[in-house]
């Protein structure tokens, strides 16, 4: 069997994608419409909502149908959307500024209502955007053009937020396993109820430049080496989870959604 | 069965106007003076197989009204003052998207939490310029609890025939006031639903108009496939920054309402014709109004009122055709800065007797205080 490519749901004539060399959103973006191919997903009943920032360009590449809005907003919009017409896959795209940090509270609440969307919130861990600049989740003590003495405050951990919140799936991946981000992301589709897939991806232009990672490569292998599937994460002793994060699929349950209970 | 009249309150009948027009989606955020639209909103519209939802706060509200009109549905939300602020930036997108919506801003005192019970109309200036950037939207103002019902159903006809966001600019006490009112039956008032693309879906083009100046719309989930943004776009909906078609477009967004300012601009005239002393007014206030010109006329001043029912795009024509013939203009309006009176001095002139009478402590306007200002 041939593998899928996703290439019907792109827009050909825009490419090549006006991400930075390095940067994780098109392996993302190709997870995604691979992901979109191999569950049969047509272009008319999918709605693709994106916010602000480099990865909510994304619908600018994409065929289906798209709602681009405010920064932060995403998931309300996607609301309105779904609520409505609760037959559609929805499917957001936010940033880690966008979808947790200007969007917190967008965020909590889809989770809390269990309202069928799917988030894909690429975590750079930082404003790519605007160049740079510290996020919600950008960790502790880290540099960025906003923190030159080290980030102050602490990071906020999107997946157990939306755990926390109600979500029915919640998931982490990375940029570098592309295969493992795809299948996460038709588990979230399939899934009732929301669902997040939280991707840790590199920024070498930004983040990594100014924490050790000024090259792709650099920030794949950090990738690489510092996302640990759960269960082996479960199992090391605490100084051996010093900078490791879990990925693999999180939360999975089957409370009703709201369409559901409505 | 006959309809029959019923002791409504204005922000229930805005409810059975938004209910006639075949509104089906309501997502709001509780605050007063408009609570009871979302009240009513959540016990009617599951009856009618619509949708209900409170929002975390009134940005979710205006975005969630947005998502859901494109995917199809007839869209609203209510809010005062402070929620309507809130809404500012969505509703550049709504304007830059061209998207149908209508926003119920029940007007209170303020700024900030003011006196949040109590009547304003000083949100004038903040429906027409609240927003960021280029743009411009329809805004009417209701002076009864039957005009709550009429210019509902107005509204979602303006927000769709137009693609654009329409807002009522009520006041607290057109709002929770009581009047006897029958709501007509089905098909007695005019109701009109947005233009749909035709043809090919391959071709549909969500942001070129067509001859009548608007471009069809399409609901997510139909074989036409679009693309919506919040960002500069071309007419298939993708971004675009040439300038040549940016600048096309802000004049476009402009240039569709100026084209139908006629049908638009509602105002009513109340023996204004002849009136050597004129009332301008809108709102509740043209109640006070009202009473204050019978007074006037019995003791011989020829005095008459024109009231603004729509208050954007403003009515310079209406307000320049009797403003001129009339040797006194008053403006009344429960704000402090004159925001109506302003406008009616731009189209009438510097050289005009204009007075104006404001008042902004959260008290009505009264007949009398509009009279003291004939004196």
């Amino acid at each position: 069997m041939a593998h899928a490519t996703g290439i019907k749901y792109l827009k050909e004539k825009s490419l090549p994608l006006m991400w930075c060399p390095g940067c994780g959103n098109g392996i993302v973006l190709g997870a995604l419409v691979r992901a979109f191919e191999e569950l049969g997903l047509k272009k008319h009943e999918t709605v693709v909502v994106t916010g602000i920032g480099c990865w909510g360009k994304a619908d600018d590449y994409l065929l289906t149908n798209a709602l681009h809005t405010t920064h932060g907003r995403a998931l309300a919009f996607a609301t309105g959307i779904k609520a409505y017409q609760p037959g559609l896959n929805v499917v957001v795209l936010m940033g880690d500024g966008d979808g947790v940090t200007i969007g917190g509270n967008h965020f909590l609440h889809a989770a809390r209502r269990n309202i069928d969307l799917t988030a894909v919130v690429v975590n750079n861990y930082n404003y790519g955007m605007t160049g740079g600049q510290v996020s919600g989740t950008t960790p502790a003590e880290h540099y960025t053009t906003t923190t030159v003495y080290g980030n102050p405050e602490r990071e906020l951990d999107p997946c157990a937020v939306a755990a926390a919140a109600g979500a029915n799936y919640v998931a982490r991946g990375t940029a570098y396993h592309g295969w493992e981000l795809k299948e996460m992301i038709k588990e979230a589709i399939t899934k009732k109820g929301f669902s997040l897939v939280e991707v840790a991806s590199p920024c070498p232009t930004h983040y990594g430049r100014y924490n050790e990672m000024k090259t792709a490569l650099a920030m794949l292998r950090w990738l690489k080496e510092k996302a640990v599937p759960l269960k082996t994460y479960e199992q090391l002793e605490e100084p051996e989870k010093e900078g490791c994060f879990p990925v693999g699929r999180l939360v999975s349950r089957d409370a009703p959604d709201f369409n559901a209970r409505y | 069965m006959p309809q029959q009249p019923r002791l409504l309150q204005g922000n229930q009948a805005i409810v059975e106007g938004a209910l006639y027009a075949g509104a089906r989606f309501y997502a709001g955020y509780p605050i007063t003076p408009s609570s009871e639209i979302a009240e009513e909103c959540a016990r009617l519209l599951p009856r009618v197989g619509g949708v209900y939802l409170q929002m975390e706060d009134e940005i979710a509200s205006i975005a969630a009204v947005i998502g859901a009109s494109l995917a199809g549905a007839k869209a609203f939300t209510a809010t005062s003052g402070p929620g309507f602020s809130l809404m500012q930036e969505n509703l550049g997108l709504a304007v830059m998207g061209e998207v149908p919506c209508v926003i119920i801003n029940v007007q209170r005192s303020g700024p900030s939490t003011g006196l949040a019970t109590k009547p304003a109309q000083a949100d004038v200036m903040q429906l027409r310029w609240g927003r960021h950037g280029d743009q411009c939207l329809i805004a009417l103002s209701p002076a009864s609890v039957k005009e709550c019902f009429y210019l509902t159903v107005t509204a979602f006809n303006f927000a769709e025939k137009y693609r654009v966001p329409v807002v009522i600019g009520a006041d607290e006490i057109v709002a929770h006031m009581r009047e006897n009112f029958t709501v007509p039956a089905p098909g007695e008032v005019e109701v009109i639903e947005r233009k749909k693309p035709t043809g090919p879906p391959e071709n549909y083009l969500p942001f070129a108009p067509e001859e009548d100046g608007i471009a069809p719309l399409a609901a997510y989930g139909s074989p036409y496939i679009f693309h919506l943004t919040s960002s500069m776009h071309g007419p298939d909906g993708y971004s675009n920054n040439d300038p040549a078609n940016a600048a096309w477009r802000v004049a476009q967004l402009h240039r569709k309402i100026e084209r139908y300012r006629d049908e638009i601009v509602l105002t009513q005239s109340f023996e204004a014709e002849e009136a050597e002393v004129l009332i301008i007014t809108f709102g509740a206030t043209t109640r006070a109004a009202r009473a204050a010109a019978k007074q006037a006329r019995a003791r011989g001043i020829k005095a008459g009122v024109l009231q603004l029912v729509t208050l954007w795009p403003f009515p310079d024509k209406e307000v320049a055709a009797l403003g001129e013939r009339a040797n006194t203009v008053i403006v009344p309006e429960m704000n402090y800065a004159g925001q109506v009176a302003g406008e009616v001095q731009r189209v009438l002139g510097p050289a005009k007797d204009l007075r104006r009478v404001n008042k902004y402590n959260g008290e009505v306007l009264t007949p009398a205080e509009i009279l003291q200002a004939m004196a």
